[in-house]
């Protein structure tokens, strides 16, 4: 009874223990082959423009919402303790520290993960990836690291923009909506943002990108057969970026801000 | 000359192939027939290296294929597969050049997309479609694209994964037609599989019948009408009773 009870909790765990080692694996290949040549340039700038210029979109209006959201937020708490003031400053910090990296990295797993890990499943149920085997290149080396290495460069760049458009949508609200005069909004921003403000945002954006772009590879490159097999991987891919951006933002949060 | 001596293969407790011994002299063509989920495409895939077998050998000229360095192998194959395996982003030349523009002797732009379009002649395509994506192709024409992506760089040795599956009777004849015209042409080894048996009298110099893991039957292809074995009348007649079973 107790050795099936214990079967019943390890089975579980083991299996969870198991797919990260794999996805370890997965990772520390690709770093491989992202060191050795052949480096697939065509490919990679492809992946640059799919995966950053085509999401500027989504990343930039979902920073333009939250920026004034958070600026609507922050007036109306700070105005229980007559702290009103300080929404160009929390609005600054919150989108470079927190809102900016997160928010768009969730974005980006949501649009690059998906189709990454759809196109690469359909390309092993169709046999490309066979086919490329057979033609004498590595899948890892012409799918995996060009996207990879595409996403992990991307992303902070995305993250830079989204900053900047987060803030702006707070200043937009703050001076339209809440009353701040604009120079005196843009002057308390730039006087309270520190760099590593911002840096540490960026190297998250980059550690993002890379978990993205991984997820989408790995679960695309192990995705079953059919329809199903590719719909689940898809699925698969984006819960487990989703998930490992904010465990990851949980970790560099406490690396880069807890002494 | 392409040896395999005891191969096995298993995926899980599924026993695919249980020592395989076959021989296909250079410059001949051997078709492998043989119903769906005998392990027809897994004894394809051990050939090409995409599987590993779990035991026996494999050898190309008396070099064991799985050991050795591989690309050097993969170099000296070409391979068309059941449903061509076109890369969907690559526009038709550069799929079938796709070999010519990589690698150590990688040709430059121009030469790979006119050896590509020379290619596509030989396989009854004109020059126009080599701009244009798989996508836009019928399923007769992305076969034929795959085949000069597969003859492309002039292989020793051809691999045709059910290359008639999908297509009505007549691109059936005619792809049949050309994959023995090329074959003969290049002078390759070829190996196919199909359960077409139009595929097998039109492509074949030999033929062996996989059947539970193991070659049932091989021999000539003008000896197979006569043989007595059981199953291969069984499979070449299309009966529904017999040793082999209907449902497996």
């Amino acid at each position: 009874m107790i050795a099936r009870t214990l079967a019943q909790i390890g089975r579980p765990v083991l299996a969870v223990l198991a797919a990260f080692g794999r996805v370890a694996l997965f990772a520390a290949d690709t770093i491989r082959h992202l060191l050795t040549p052949p480096f697939y340039g065509r490919e990679f700038a492809i992946a640059l423009l799919q995966i950053g210029w085509f999401s500027l979109p989504v990343v930039g209006l979902t920073a333009f919402f939250t920026g004034g959201a958070l600026a609507l937020q922050i007036y109306s708490g700070g105005a229980r303790f007559s702290a009103e003031a300080v929404v160009p400053q929390i609005v600054a910090i919150g989108m470079a520290r927190e809102l900016g990296p997160v928010l768009g990295g969730l974005m980006v797993a949501a649009r690059v993960a998906s189709s990454i890990a759809a196109e690469i499943g359909t390309m092993k149920v169709t046999e490309q990836i066979d086919a490329l085997v057979t033609l004498s290149t590595h899948p890892m080396k012409y799918l995996t690291v060009p996207r990879v290495l595409a996403a992990t460069l991307a992303v902070p760049v995305l993250v830079a923009v989204g900053d900047s458009i987060g803030i702006g949508g707070g200043w937009l609200v703050g001076v339209t909506k809440l009353g701040f005069n604009s120079a005196t909004y843009i002057q308390n921003t730039n006087d309270f943002l520190e760099f590593w403000d911002v840096g540490s945002g960026l190297v998250k954006g980059a550690v993002f990108g890379f978990i993205v772009a991984l997820m989408g590879c790995y679960f695309g490159m192990n995705s079953g057969r059919g329809a199903q097999g590719v719909g689940a991987a898809t699925k698969a891919a984006v819960v487990a970026a989703s998930v490992m951006i904010l465990a990851a933002n949980y970790v560099l949060t406490g690396l880069f801000f807890t002494s | 000359m392409i040896t395999l001596s005891g191969v096995h293969k298993s995926f899980g407790p599924n026993h695919v192939l249980r020592g395989v011994d076959l021989t296909i002299p250079k410059g001949q063509s051997m078709v492998i027939i043989g119903g769906s989920g005998t392990g027809k495409s897994v004894l394809l895939k051990c050939v090409l290296g995409l599987v590993a077998p779990d035991a026996g050998t494999i050898s190309l000229e008396g070099q064991d294929v799985t050991r050795g360095d591989r690309d050097a192998f993969l170099a000296r194959f070409g391979m068309l597969f059941q449903g061509g395996a076109l890369f969907d982003s690559l526009r038709v030349w550069e799929n079938v050049g796709f070999r010519l523009l990589r690698g150590a002797k990688a040709m430059p732009k121009d030469e790979a997309r006119a050896v590509a379009i020379e290619k596509l002649r030989r396989v009854g395509l004109k020059p126009s479609v080599a701009d244009l994506f798989p996508g836009e192709l019928s399923g007769g024409m992305q076969k034929r694209v795959g085949l000069a992506r597969a003859i492309a760089a002039n292989p020793e040795v051809i691999f045709f994964d059910e290359p008639t599956t999908g297509l009505d009777p007549i691109m059936s004849g005619v792809i049949n037609a050309l994959i023995r015209e090329i074959v003969v042409e290049i002078g390759s080894t070829a190996m196919a599989i199909t359960h077409d048996m139009s595929s097998v009298r039109a492509i074949a110099d030999q033929v062996a019948m996989l059947h539970d893991g193991v070659i049932r039957w091989t021999g000539p292809v003008a000896e197979m009408d006569a043989a007595s074995d059981p199953y291969l009348q069984q499979f070449m007649h299309g009966r529904a009773t017999g040793p082999i079973e209907g449902v497996r």
